[in-house]
């Protein structure tokens, strides 16, 4: 039409490239090439770029991955998960104990830990809904308080606060979360398994378009008839999954539990999601940046590992990284917001 | 077609309170099938409030609402989008870094495929709501590009065609013309035209006595929360229409005037509100 709002209006034709360039995962995907150059250059003569090499940062990146992939969609949803470090150590209690202190079948452990990873996201979901707190407040509160549940419990009923799995010798679920095919370690499977069905589930369900709606204005979309208080609570139910997934892959992996593991995972899962394009406040963002963050931090956790230095550099490194990964995608953003 | 006098929607003595705020006090009207009702009022009058418990976004503090003569309550705005009510939000309800299409249809969404394999049929998304915005005058050339990128007025009309398309049996639009220049405004206008003739009932918050004036049928003020009372086209002219709709205060003006009593201008928002509950029977 002539007098349309817009098509009289003079439009210059920008392309697939310029669409490109306003992918929220750009960053995070140019950061993985440029981080995978530099240690290929760096630590190339040490094993980084071995295939043993890429088994140990993709399993690095593959555990945080497994957990960064739903903490991306709570956050696009417009919410934080910081509960999620101490319930990977909480469920890997549960596993741990009900094994070797109560003779559980491994399965039966496990599953124990799913569902109370389940309980336990549903409260945070809950509480967060019902009081109105902000969740980086509730779930919080969470952290201490599942932290010191699984260290109380675990003193209590074992004395000790690291547990050995003994002689579990269950083929089957020994394969499926600790098994390995060549040098690769099964979690790795995991971590892309869920990145794909995190991308299909936000950007092809109906329900990937309510995440993106509750996070980006929780009132808007509830005006329009999404249910965002069950998109929410299923999303801290989901991360909280995820968590209790990593225990079992650690503890199986490992053969023995410990009541700190998983602490600070809540804060890199976080900052995986940002360097992967999610924005803090929600409503904008993708898995596959999350799942490209996390390999940044396992490529330079373990290529500066490879290189000899102390890896007391590793952290000033992942800080650098995300604060130009934040820069970068502000502008990434900001030219998405114009682009027409 | 249904009779006229069956209401569609009615609110019986309809209260909110939020706290100590009084936003509605005791509001009764209804929306009737193919006629457009009007809202008016002044700033903070209590319209937005009221189309809210309309469409299920507040519960009343007293009294219920009734569709087609049956009490109703609206949990959330879901229930009411489910019974055919579809509503323009003052604020529009869209979500800005969200493409287009994806606010089109965010709450009913297409789908295609079956059981676990069933997902957001985008291509359809797209292909409607470029459909539905050529028809209000819109051509897009990227159905996914965010809704920040739209002007103001783009982005009313957007979320007039979304409620139009959705609208069963009741559409509510809260100053739909507010942003829009005088063009698009005449086409939201013929738009409501075309939704009344098709046997829906339209409840259309202004500002404007002209709009209202040319595509009303019925008019209800609300003044300070209180009803100034309802009115049929033919009973009111657009001049008086015009002084109700300052709230009273015009109105206390002139009943002064006719009254001879003459009394002085200032009058009191205590003075306007007493004078709101009485002028129903004036009216
Ligand atoms: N959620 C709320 N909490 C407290 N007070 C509210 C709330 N919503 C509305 N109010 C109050 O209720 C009154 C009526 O507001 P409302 O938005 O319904 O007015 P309005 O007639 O739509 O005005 P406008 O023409 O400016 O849109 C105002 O005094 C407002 O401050
Ligand atoms: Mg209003």
């Amino acid at each position: 039409m002539a007098q349309s709002a817009t098509g009289g209006k003079p439009v210059r034709d920008v392309g697939a490239l310029r669409r490109l360039l306003t992918r929220p995962e750009l960053a995070a995907v140019a950061g993985s090439i440029l981080v995978f150059a530099f240690f290929a250059v760096v630590a190339g003569d040490y094993g980084f770029l071995t295939t043993a090499g890429a088994a140990s940062y993709l399993e690095v990146a593959a555990q945080l991955g497994i957990v960064a992939v739903p903490v991306a969609l709570l956050m696009i949803a417009g919410e934080f998960d910081l509960s999620v470090g101490s319930m990977v150590g909480a469920a890997g209690m549960i596993i741990a104990i009900s094994v070797s202190e109560y003779g559980l079948p491994l399965l039966v452990g496990v599953l124990l830990a799913f569902a109370v990873a389940l309980v336990v996201g549903f409260l945070n979901g809950y509480l967060v809904i019902k009081t109105g707190l902000p969740s980086f407040i509730v779930t919080l509160g969470m952290l201490f308080a599942l932290r010191g549940l699984t260290i109380g419990f675990a003193r209590l009923l074992t004395g000790r606060t690291q547990i050995g799995l003994g002689d579990s010798g269950s083929g089957v679920m020994q394969t499926l979360f600790a098994g390995s095919i060549g040098d690769f370690p099964v979690s790795i499977i995991w971590w892309f398994a869920l990145a794909v069905l995190g991308t299909y589930v936000l950007q092809r369900t109906v329900f990937g378009n309510w995440i993106f709606g509750a996070g980006g204005d929780a009132n808007a979309a509830r005006n329009v008839g999404v249910p965002v208080s069950r998109v929410k609570i299923t999303l801290f139910m989901c991360t909280a999954a995820s968590a209790a997934l990593l225990a079992t892959i650690q503890v199986l992996d490992a053969g023995s539990a410990d009541v700190l593991r998983g602490t600070l995972l809540e804060l890199q899962a976080i900052a995986a999601a940002v360097i992967g394009g999610v924005l803090l406040t929600g409503g904008y963002g993708s898995v596959i940046g999350a799942l490209f963050g996390a390999l940044i931090f396992g490529m330079v956790q373990q290529g500066i590992f490879f290189t000899g230095v102390s890896t007391d550099w590793f952290q000033v490194f992942v800080g650098v990284m995300l604060l130009i990964a934040v820069m970068f995608n502000n502008v990434i953003r900001r030219r998405a917001a114009e682009a027409r | 077609m249904m009779a006229n006098d069956t209401p569609l929607m009615e609110a019986r003595g309809v209260s909110k309170y939020f706290g100590r705020v009084i936003a509605l006090e005791d509001i009764s009207m209804d929306v009737k099938a193919g006629q457009v009702t009007c809202l008016l009022g002044d700033n903070g009058a209590g319209k937005s409030t009221l189309i809210k418990i309309f469409s299920g976004v507040h519960q009343p503090t007293k009294g219920a609402m009734a569709l087609d003569g049956e009490e109703v309550r609206f949990d959330s705005p879901r229930d009411a989008i489910d019974r055919g009510i579809a509503t323009v939000f003052q604020d529009l309800a869209m979500i800005p870094l969200m493409g287009i299409s994806r606010n089109f249809f965010i709450g009913r969404e297409p789908t295609t495929g079956v059981g676990p394999f069933k997902r957001f049929d985008v291509k359809k998304a797209d292909r409607i709501t470029r459909e539905e915005l050529d028809k209000i005058g819109i051509t897009l050339r990227d159905t996914t590009q965010p809704v920040s990128t739209l002007s103001g007025g783009e982005r009313q009309s957007v979320a007039i065609a979304r409620a139009v398309y959705f609208g069963a049996k009741i559409l509510i639009l809260d100053e739909p013309t507010s942003a829009l220049g005088v063009k698009q405004s005449a086409m939201v206008l013929r738009y409501i035209n075309r939704t009344r003739q098709q046997g829906i009932g339209v409840v259309f918050i202004t500002h404007s006595v002209h709009h209202a004036y040319v595509i009303g049928d019925r008019y209800t003020v609300l003044s300070h929360g209180h009803s100034l009372g309802s009115y049929e086209k033919g009973e009111v002219s657009m001049a008086e229409l015009e002084k109700l709709m300052a709230g009273g205060k015009e109105l206390e003006k002139l009943e002064d005037e006719l009254q001879g009593s003459g009394a002085t201008n200032g009058a009191s928002n205590e003075a306007a509100r007493s004078e709101g509950s009485t002028s129903e029977t004036v009216g």
